[in-house]
């Protein structure tokens, strides 16, 4: 009887960030579109419930009731399990982010590692729906894509390293509580300038989504999806994109911590203050869509290889000296 | 204990399992998904005995880029159509299968050699291993150990793993002939004033402009 509590009240934690982490999605690519609109002075959804705010409820209705369509040359059982993987590594990665102080559902100790572990894995959901498509389109996307998410995993993950030297601990708690005096974002700005695109070019958003150049590529690795199956490679592309964004507040911006230390500011609580962060890193996200024209393959390469990489080493070494010759090193 | 054990048999049963799927399915993509498979439970594996930081780094280092390179490879030079060539070809049996029998029975008889000396001679197994303590964290006490008793050993795997690198971009490397390609500094540094060139054009003679 013990066990199956303690099996009831893990599913009941994991339904309760599940959830909300599914309906901001759903939420997001709202705002996404809407950002994106008022930018080219247009209007956006804004038809379908207030503001428009159902308009992403009615597209997944619209998903849920086509027809799925499977090729038949297809690989079958790697086309059905593509757009699977890629929508469950999209939401287990949710279970270390702290939404406040013991507000997480897993306080592991590698919980940084896990994250990147998680993003790295889901190159595979793109490869194996490009290659199971069985065409030329797809293929050639998931080519392009897996090549963009390898180079550009280098260098965020030689970020994390920047932030890992001032933390001393891979705990995401811990790295916000290092945050109590000055916010990373300060100290290490270049890096969270490097972070951010390389969450773009990780996230096959604009201007890096030639995975997906639908001049060049129809859809890309999505070209032969339909139905249920494509909102779920949508879903999944979405609930990455929201956690980069909480990846990059948690690393950079203090993750749940309050901007002011001061009275008022206080009595808000730290979770609020994280969807805010969030709700800033995916504006900025939806800005850069709406602004940025795509980069061509060659130069994306050159920017991941020849740029960032060279950057963020140079920039580790900085930081570790600083912190040697200073002695703030820490500790254990 | 007993979820601790069940959890232990599932994810053995399932790299046991994907481990023979590599070498017994016809489709080679499939057996690098089997790989990746037979990776991440080996990488579950890891963290059940508490080794969580090896277990993360296994995943990011062999199933986020080890693995997306075979893939690569597999898929791209269409490893499936030589392998059958190689299975159909006459040569088969005489040429192949002697290889294979040889340097199965090495490995046979490393491993009986391995676990029979780790059953009648345990002392010889685990020379000076260092006590790990419980109070620090598994990474913390890993970078202890590797970066002080350790450090030059540490120091020349890296050393190894470099010229590695640099071997295979050598091998790789070959100076193409007639490539475009782009200088930034050059297109970003034109101005207006040596782009174009305004000229007087007198009627009916025409100007010549030198190349």
């Amino acid at each position: 009887m013990e066990y199956v509590n303690l099996v009831f009240e893990e599913v009941y934690k994991i339904l309760f960030l599940l959830v909300p982490v599914l309906v901001s999605v759903a939420m997001i690519v709202w705002l996404d579109r809407r950002v994106w609109a008022f930018v080219q002075k247009r209007q956006g959804p804004n038809v379908v419930g207030p503001f428009g705010l159902l308009q992403s409820l009615a597209d997944a209705l619209k998903y849920i009731f086509k027809e799925i369509i499977i090729p038949a040359s297809s690989n079958k059982i790697i086309f059905i399990l593509a757009p699977i993987i890629t929508m469950t590594l999209a939401l287990i990665a949710w279970a270390v982010i702290p939404f406040g102080e013991d507000q997480v559902l897993a306080n592991i100790n590698v919980g940084i590692l896990y994250i990147f572990a998680v993003s790295s894995l889901g190159v595979y959901g793109i490869i194996m729906g490009g290659w199971a498509s069985n065409s030329k389109y797809p293929f050639l996307g998931s080519i392009r894509s897996a090549a963009q998410m390898v180079s550009y995993e280098v260098s965020i993950g030689i970020i994390i390293i920047n932030v890992l030297l001032c933390v001393g601990s891979l705990n995401l708690s811990d790295i916000v509580l290092a945050q109590q005096n000055i916010w990373f974002v300060i100290p290490l700005f270049p890096m969270f300038v490097i972070f951010f695109i390389s969450a773009l070019a990780e996230t096959n958003r604009p201007p890096f989504d030639l995975p997906e150049a639908e001049a060049e590529l129809v859809a890309g690795y999505q070209t032969e999806y339909s139905g249920m199956m494509y909102a779920m490679f949508w879903l999944g592309e979405y609930a990455n994109i929201l956690l980069m964004c909480a990846l990059g507040s948690i690393l950079f911006l203090g993750g749940w911590l309050s901007p002011i230390d001061l009275y008022p500011f206080n009595l808000i609580p730290g979770t609020i203050w994280l969807i805010l962060k969030i709700l800033l890193l995916f504006v900025l996200f939806a800005l850069v869509k709406a602004v940025v024209p795509r980069y061509r393959y060659d130069q994306l390469m050159r920017l991941g290889w020849k740029i960032f990489l060279p950057l963020s080493l140079t920039y580790v070494v900085l930081t570790a000296s600083y912190l040697f010759y200073f002695n703030l090193l820490p500790t254990i | 204990m007993v979820a601790h054990a069940i959890f232990f048999y599932v994810f053995s049963i399932i790299a046991i399992i994907s481990a023979i799927m590599v070498t017994v399915s016809k489709n080679t993509v499939h057996s690098v998904f089997f790989l990746i498979l037979d990776f991440i439970s080996i990488s579950c594996l890891f963290i059940m005995i508490g080794a969580e930081f090896l277990g993360m780094i296994m995943l990011i280092v062999y199933v986020g880029a080890v693995a997306v390179l075979f893939l690569f490879v597999v898929m791209m030079l269409n490893v499936a159509q030589q392998k059958n060539q190689w299975f159909n070809s006459e040569l088969t049996p005489s040429s192949h299968i002697p290889v294979g029998l040889i340097i199965s029975t090495i490995i046979f008889f490393e491993l009986i050699i391995v676990v029979g000396g780790w059953k009648y001679k345990p002392e010889l197994s685990n020379p000076n291993t260092t006590q790990i303590s419980n109070e620090v964290s598994n990474t913390h006490s890993l970078g202890q150990v590797l970066y002080t008793d350790y450090i030059h050993i540490f120091q020349i795997s890296g050393m190894i793993l470099l010229i590695a690198m640099i071997g295979a971009i050598v091998l790789t490397f070959r100076r193409r002939e007639g490539v475009k390609t782009q200088s930034y500094l050059k297109q970003i540094s034109r101005e207006k004033s040596e782009g174009i060139e305004v000229l007087e054009v007198p009627s009916n003679k025409g100007v010549k402009i030198d190349d």
